[in-house]
């Protein structure tokens, strides 16, 4: 595991979505977009976890998942500006960037609406006696939807290869966990379901990458799945508007402290594995790389029209 | 030499087939397994591909036909029973906004070769949730096929198709029709989707059905005949996507179209076939209005003689036809 390339990589996702956040400001993007930023640390943490050949679902805030798994920016930059060499050639946008060839099973604009299909990847993995695992990211939101329940049961009756990944970033929307949930921690509910949980400071990129470790191999072993809680937090809105009305602005200072790519930094720094300062230098090559990207991006030609009467069959 | 068989049969003869063949197809829903689905429909097929190939699901029609969808994306074929299509309802999420829209969404970088098959319908006396016919909501999917069999031969050749279709396929059986026996071929052989079937030629008035009351459609024909009526039925076969212009030839032929449908009348599919004929050439044609014989627009009632009362009926369909007959409508008359 090369330290420092996961570093680069939670600067890229950074980057990105803060990218995206200006263009939107500036009406340059449409539609809507959720932002990953101070969520870093746990799409990379579990991605570097993975092995070739492993699969994710992911969810309306899925661009940092999509960047941790390798997909190419300047085809998410398309996506995201409609193009017809994005992703999906401008039919998904945001919320369903996919590339189901390479294992990144889509980003899902229903919460909870992919905790069924990673089963499934993990059903097949199974049938056909593959050692590999789907990954299932979902937020808090999620675990208050019916779907969590049958999905953590399936998984666990079947000993799935599943690692459902829950990220717990506070809010679901405006809506707290607090008050959505009763129970002081939701990894808890895995033991009603039969299979470990774990709940895991998802500011810190090593202790993520510890845990999505030992739940992997568990699913490779055929010892079924874990539920992971990482403890996290959105900086930026719920969506491209957010007046952020549900929360205070010391809340969001106090979290911003804990941040985890300034973390993960000084972490490298104190092992001598990164100079001084050296991340801001990589992280000024991070936003260059997407600028890069989205000018590229809007230099493509739009989709044909009558494109949009095509892939609705196969 | 003919071979009698149920539609059951049929529909097991099918799957059977289907996963001697193709290691990637399996079953799974509600009591599939030992028990053999709530309609015997599987009954027998645990015995010869186990467990993992049949299988028994808890009581979690959104998680296992999301699991399905799953696998479906990963290259398997899988079959999803739900056990009543009432129960769609619990994995509507599911099929309209997962099954149905991953390829769109994805710009056409995958497939979902989902089939779900479930039995509709109401004539049991099960009342209100365990005897409905929604396949209008998926009709209005894009993305989804609907696929409504009415003979053992089409149940077994639609259910073969759609299993090699890439696309998610509702398949629709009827509970009335599981004893229904007919001359199946044992060999493999394929009814594509999307092809009506003209089941019975006749020049007076043109009946389009599918399902259970194709066979109500075909018994007034036969009783009309005697009057000197001679209808031509339409079986449909698939609802989805809609074999619009088979119903067309047959209306050019006789001028008069009678649809006759189970689901309730209110934006049903029916209105859907006289829509394209209405705003087709085919308008032309017509000597007379359209007529619909459909459900009544109410639930389904528990009591038989209300049940009945609110459904169509080869009887429904006769009244209909001599009424259509009977009027005195347009230029042509
Ligand atoms: C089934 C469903 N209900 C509501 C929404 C609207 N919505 C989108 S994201 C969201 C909050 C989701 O919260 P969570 O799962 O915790 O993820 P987060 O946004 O915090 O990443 C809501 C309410 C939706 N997309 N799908």
């Amino acid at each position: 595991m090369n330290h420092k390339e996961l570093l680069e990589k939670m600067l890229l996702i950074r980057a990105f979505d803060e990218k995206v956040n200006e263009l939107y400001a500036e009406g340059k993007v449409h539609g809507t977009a959720h932002f990953y930023v101070g969520q870093e640390a746990v799409a990379v943490g579990v991605i570097s976890a993975l092995r070739e050949g492993d699969v994710i679902t992911s969810t309306h805030r899925g661009h940092g998942h999509a960047i941790a798994f390798g997909l190419d920016i300047d085809r998410m930059a398309a996506e995201l500006l409609g193009k017809a060499s994005g992703y999906c050639h401008g039919k998904g946008g945001s919320m369903h960037i996919a590339d189901v060839k390479a294992g990144m099973l889509g980003a899902n604009g229903i919460v909870g609406g992919s905790m069924g299909i990673a089963c499934g990847a993990g059903w097949a993995f199974r049938r056909r006696g593959e050692e590999k695992v789907a990954v299932c990211f979902f937020g808090d939101g999620a675990v208050q939807e019916g779907i969590f329940n049958e999905a953590l049961n399936l998984a666990a009756i079947w000993d799935l290869p599943v690692v459902f990944v829950c990220e717990n970033n506070q809010y679901a929307m405006s809506k707290s966990v607090k008050t959505a949930f009763d129970t002081d921690t939701l990894s808890g509910r895995a033991s009603g379901y039969g299979m470990p949980g774990v709940t895991v400071d998802g500011m810190s990129l090593l202790e993520v990458h510890e845990v999505a470790s030992e739940a992997a191999e568990l699913a490779r072993r055929g010892g079924g799945p874990t539920l992971i809680e990482a403890i996290t937090y959105r900086y930026l809105g719920h969506s491209k508007s957010d007046a952020n009305l549900y929360r205070t602005r010391e809340e969001i200072q106090q979290w911003r402290k804990r941040d985890p790519i300034a973390h993960f930094a000084s972490e490298l720094e104190k092992r001598g594995e990164l100079q001084k300062d050296e991340w801001r230098e990589l992280e000024h090559a991070a936003r260059e790389r997407i600028e890069e990207a989205f000018e590229k991006a809007s230099e493509q030609p739009e989709p044909e029209p009558e494109s949009a009467l095509e892939d609705v069959y196969a | 030499m003919p071979r009698d068989i149920t539609y059951r049969e049929a529909v097991r003869e099918a799957m059977t087939q289907a996963m001697r063949e193709d290691d990637s197809v399996f079953l799974m829903g509600e009591d599939v397994g030992v028990y053999g689905g709530a309609f015997g429909v599987s009954r027998g097929m645990i015995e010869e591909f186990g467990e993992e190939r049949v299988v028994d699901t808890p009581l979690s029609e959104a998680g296992f036909v999301g699991l399905c969808i799953g696998t479906s994306l990963m290259g398997m074929r899988p079959i999803a029973e739900i056990q009543f299509s009432d129960f769609i309802t619990h994995c509507m999420d599911q099929l309209v906004n997962q099954a149905a829209k991953l390829r769109y969404m994805f710009g056409g970088e995958a497939e979902v070769p989902l089939v779900l098959r479930t039995p509709g319908g109401a004539g049991t006396g099960a009342a209100a949730q365990h005897s409905q016919s929604l396949e209008d909501w998926f009709i209005h999917v894009p993305g989804l096929k609907v696929v409504m069999p009415s003979t053992p031969y089409d149940a077994k050749g639609l259910l073969l198709a759609s299993l090699d279709d890439p696309n998610p396929v509702i398949f629709y059986e009827h509970k009335l029709l599981y004893n229904k026996k007919g001359d199946v071929p044992e060999e493999q052989y394929r009814i594509p989707v999307g092809e009506a079937r003209i089941s019975r030629e006749g020049e007076d008035v043109t009946v389009v059905a599918a399902g259970l009351v194709h066979h109500h459609a075909l018994e007034a024909a036969d009783a009309l005949s005697g009057e000197g009526v001679e209808a031509e039925v339409v079986d449909l076969r698939t609802l989805s996507p809609m074999d619009h212009e088979t119903v067309r030839g047959s209306v050019e032929k006789t001028g008069k179209l009678v649809v006759v449908e189970e689901d309730v009348k209110t934006a049903g599919w029916g209105a859907e076939v006289i829509s394209r004929i209405v705003e087709s050439e085919s308008f032309y044609a017509l000597d007379r209005a359209p007529a619909r014989v459909a459900g009544a627009d109410t639930p389904i009632p528990y009591n038989k003689n209300l049940e009945a009362f609110i459904r169509p009926s080869p009887e429904k369909v006769i009244e209909a036809v001599r009424k259509l007959l009977d009027v005195k409508v347009g230029v042509y008359s």
